[in-house]
């Protein structure tokens, strides 16, 4: 199909652009919203796999931009698994524990989206950086 | 649709296709198949990251870890550590050469650090097979305002603007060019691509082509409107067969999205690129060799005037380009010439790429803004010299350059400022040499290249190039005169005076660069017949230190010529009429006795 004007390209390109988002550019790493999931062996058991992919199908869908799910290993809270770290820029990380399918939905819902803590499921939130 | 969660990118350059990366990726492909991820992790075939002596290269997204070395047998743990448990696998990390710390991201290494990456921006990042993923980052968005809504004198102001020089190694403005090229007035135009990369060690050009080859089909399709050509050619090397084979998949993507073809963007402009093979001659890298090359007749070039842009390929006004400078276009269109002429020196604006080689850690590409010096591109982002051993001079210019010493690596590198010490920017070529490095050899190889590939038209070159080579070998086989110095100095002005065209013109230039620079050791061959380096075989003499040999008899019974003589316990002494250099017993002695020439 031929591309007949500026805006039947910029159309591709947005459709492009969500296939290549994952990939640092080195142009903007300081406003991403960063979302970092334990994914040892203990962490696998409980599921975090499933949380992960939850994850990735809800920001496709929401279609929100700047965010990065990482996985990372084990974060040294193996009774609380899944264990999700969200790291937004200017606040504070804040970790979460079992974290399953349903949470995830919520910690993108609520934290990500409309900054709302959820905190019976916090862990902790006032440590560095990971 | 995208359930995709993570990209492995592995380098599909040459380099590190030529150390298994394809084999890396069908490795990392069954694993991923094998532990059921195959759905949510994608690998991707990119170009050239520029850390080639480092290939090959994985880098994965969004961990932003970069892996060095890679090979088919570590897919397995890449995947089972990395993909699926998140930990890193510290022993492919890279370790800077200075420090010895280990670095997974590629922003913090010096390599990268000091680079600025306009020509090189998608090599790496993209999978250059698929336009989509060229699109997606800002592609032919640039051609699209050029035809809707720019004038061909707009673009070509914007051009001229931006302060851009031709990247092929004259560093004539492109803006001008295509300004002249435009003004020619005829039914019939073309723009050429210059991809035939002749300087050996240097490979820019193919790698760009092979990384982004997109970026040069929409700057050719940019300038051709902005000149007033509906056909383009690209002159590659038949050697260059997977840039060739990008640059084909390249063409036919485009013309399926009509970016290619009739009536871009719903324009009056039509365009259409060919690919012209050349045989790999330097001199068909000179613009009028290769006008003729494309026509079908022998690659010899003519004298200028005319220059192509009256008349050039078949009599028609043609403006011929180089690679890197038509990679740099697609930005200056889109980010404005203000923004490309921020950067860089006051006459050498942008960016320049490197191939870095030679007797430095970090072999590759290297891309740094016009005006950083030598010691930054060889010290900080080169990693210093290897073995850590002193650094004696770098070429640049490739054979029509000249050496530069210790006294200049603080200079900022442009086009005027290389000039004044004798080198030239050239194409990019840059290699590195250390203390072990002959001068007259090394002047020697570049002439050994351009007398072999002087086109023979005319005679200063055809013979001069010949006699001075000869004068060079004799230098270096121990049977050099006194007066052979003035006799190189006195043809190699003639030569460059008198030849036809740019290859018999710089010829000499690495002659009397190193004789400029490093006389002594040419009087050293001469009159001592002393290479101090080894290099030269036939200067080479190897000697025993009477001090320190213990007589342990080691050299004397590696030496494949026998000419060492002496009883155990006694100092051994070399007969250096019969010896021929070959460094076994230097290599033998454990007490440092033996001393290299
Ligand atoms: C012997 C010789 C070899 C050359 N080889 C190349 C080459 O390989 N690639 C190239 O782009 N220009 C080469 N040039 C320069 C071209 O003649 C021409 O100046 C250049 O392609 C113009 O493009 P630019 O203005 O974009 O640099 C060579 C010149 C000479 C004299
Ligand atoms: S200078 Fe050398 S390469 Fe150039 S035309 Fe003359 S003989 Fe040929
Ligand atoms: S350099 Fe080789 S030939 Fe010469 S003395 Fe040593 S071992 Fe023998
Ligand atoms: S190996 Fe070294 S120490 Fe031994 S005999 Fe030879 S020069 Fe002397
Ligand atoms: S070819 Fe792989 S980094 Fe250059």
């Amino acid at each position: 199909m031929a591309i007949k004007s500026l805006d039947e390209l910029r159309k591709i390109r947005e459709a492009s652009a969500k296939k290549v988002n994952l990939r640092e550019t080195g142009n903007s790493s300081e406003d991403i919203i960063e979302v970092l999931i334990g994914m040892a062996t203990c962490g696998i058991a409980a599921g975090a796999r499933e949380t992960l992919n939850t994850f990735i199908d809800e920001i496709d869908k929401k279609d929100i931009k700047n965010i990065r799910v990482i996985q990372v290993g084990c974060m040294g809270y193996c009774h609380s698994e899944p264990t999700v770290q969200v790291n937004i820029p200017g606040n504070s990380p804040v970790l979460y524990g079992n974290v399953d399918e349903k949470m995830a939905i919520d910690i993108i819902e609520k934290h990500i989206l409309n900054n709302e803590l959820l905190d019976e499921n916090i862990l902790i939130k006032t440590f560095e950086k990971a | 649709m995208s359930k995709i969660r993570s990209h492995i990118m592995v380098c599909g350059g040459t380099g590190c296709v030529s150390s298994s990366s394809e084999e890396i990726i069908s490795s990392l492909k069954s694993e991923l198949k094998k532990n059921g991820y195959d759905k949510e992790i994608k690998v991707v075939k990119t170009g050239c990251f520029g850390f080639c002596g480092q290939g090959p290269i994985v880098k994965i997204h969004p961990d932003n870890v970069f892996y060095v070395k890679v090979k088919p047998e570590d897919a397995k743990e890449i995947i089972e550590e990395q993909i699926i448990k998140g930990r890193k696998v510290e022993r492919l990390l890279y370790s800077e050469p200075v420090t010895d710390i280990k670095l997974d991201e590629y922003s913090k290494m010096n390599f990268y650090k000091k680079q600025y990456r306009i020509a090189l921006r998608n090599c790496g990042l993209i999978n250059p097979e698929d336009i989509n993923e060229y699109i997606a980052f800002n592609g032919y968005e640039a051609l699209g305002k050029v035809l809707t809504e720019m004038t061909q004198d707009d673009v070509i102001k914007v051009i001229k603007d931006s302060g851009l020089r031709g990247r092929g190694g004259g560093g004539f403005p492109t803006g001008l060019k295509w300004e002249f090229t435009k003004r020619s007035i005829n039914d019939q135009k073309y723009i050429i691509c210059n991809a035939d990369e002749g300087d050996p060690g240097a490979f820019m050009d193919r790698s760009i082509l092979e990384g982004d080859p997109h970026s040069v089909l929409e700057a050719m399709a940019i300038g051709a409107y902005a000149i007033g050509a509906n056909h383009g050619v690209i002159y590659i090397r038949a050697e260059y067969p997977l840039a060739i084979h990008r640059l084909e998949i390249a063409l036919k993507q485009a013309r399926e999205l009509g970016l290619l073809g009739n009536n871009i963007f719903s324009s009056d402009f039509n365009f259409d690129i060919e690919i012209k093979f050349g045989a790999g001659a330097f001199v068909c890298g000179e613009e009028t060799a290769l006008i003729h090359s494309v026509e079908g007749c022998r690659g010899e070039p003519t004298k200028k005037p005319p220059y192509p842009a009256e008349s050039g390929y078949n009599g028609k006004p043609t403006c011929v380009n180089n690679v890197e400078t038509f990679a740099n276009i697609t930005s200056i269109i889109n980010k404005g010439s203000k923004w490309f002429s921020s950067i860089g020196t006051e006459k050498s604006k942008g960016t320049k790429v490197f191939a870095l080689a030679g007797k430095v850690n970090n072999v590759g590409l290297v891309e740094v803004p016009m005006g950083t010096t030598l010691r930054e591109i060889i010290y900080d982002i080169g990693g210093g010299i290897t073995d850590d051993k002193d650094f004696k001079a770098v070429q640049t210019g490739g054979p029509s350059g000249g050496v530069i010493t210790k006294a200049d690596l603080d200079t900022p590198i442009d086009y005027e400022s290389l000039k004044s010490i004798g080198s030239m920017m050239g194409s990019g070529g840059m290699i590195v040499m250390d203390e072990d490095n002959c001068m007259v050899n090394i002047a020697k190889f570049y002439l050994e290249f351009t007398q072999d590939e002087s086109c023979g038209k005319c005679t200063p070159c055809r013979v001069g190039t010949k006699r001075m080579y000869e004068i060079l070998d004799r230098i270096t086989n121990g049977e050099g005169v006194p007066e052979d110095i003035d006799k190189l100095i006195e043809l190699g002005n003639m030569i460059k005076d008198t030849a036809l065209c740019g290859l018999g013109q710089t010829a000499p230039n690495p002659v009397l660069s190193t004789l400029h620079y490093f006389r002594e050791e040419y009087e050293a061959h001469i009159n001592d017949k002393k290479c101090f380096t080894g290099t030269c075989k036939a200067l080479a003499k190897y000697s025993i230190d009477p001090e320190k040999c213990i007589g342990c008899t080691a050299c004397a019974r590696k030496c494949p010529v026998d000419c060492i003589s002496g009883s155990p316990k006694e100092v051994h002494v070399i007969d250096q009429d019969k010896c021929i250099a070959c460094g076994a017993c230097y290599d033998a002695c454990k007490f440092d006795a033996v001393i290299k020439p």
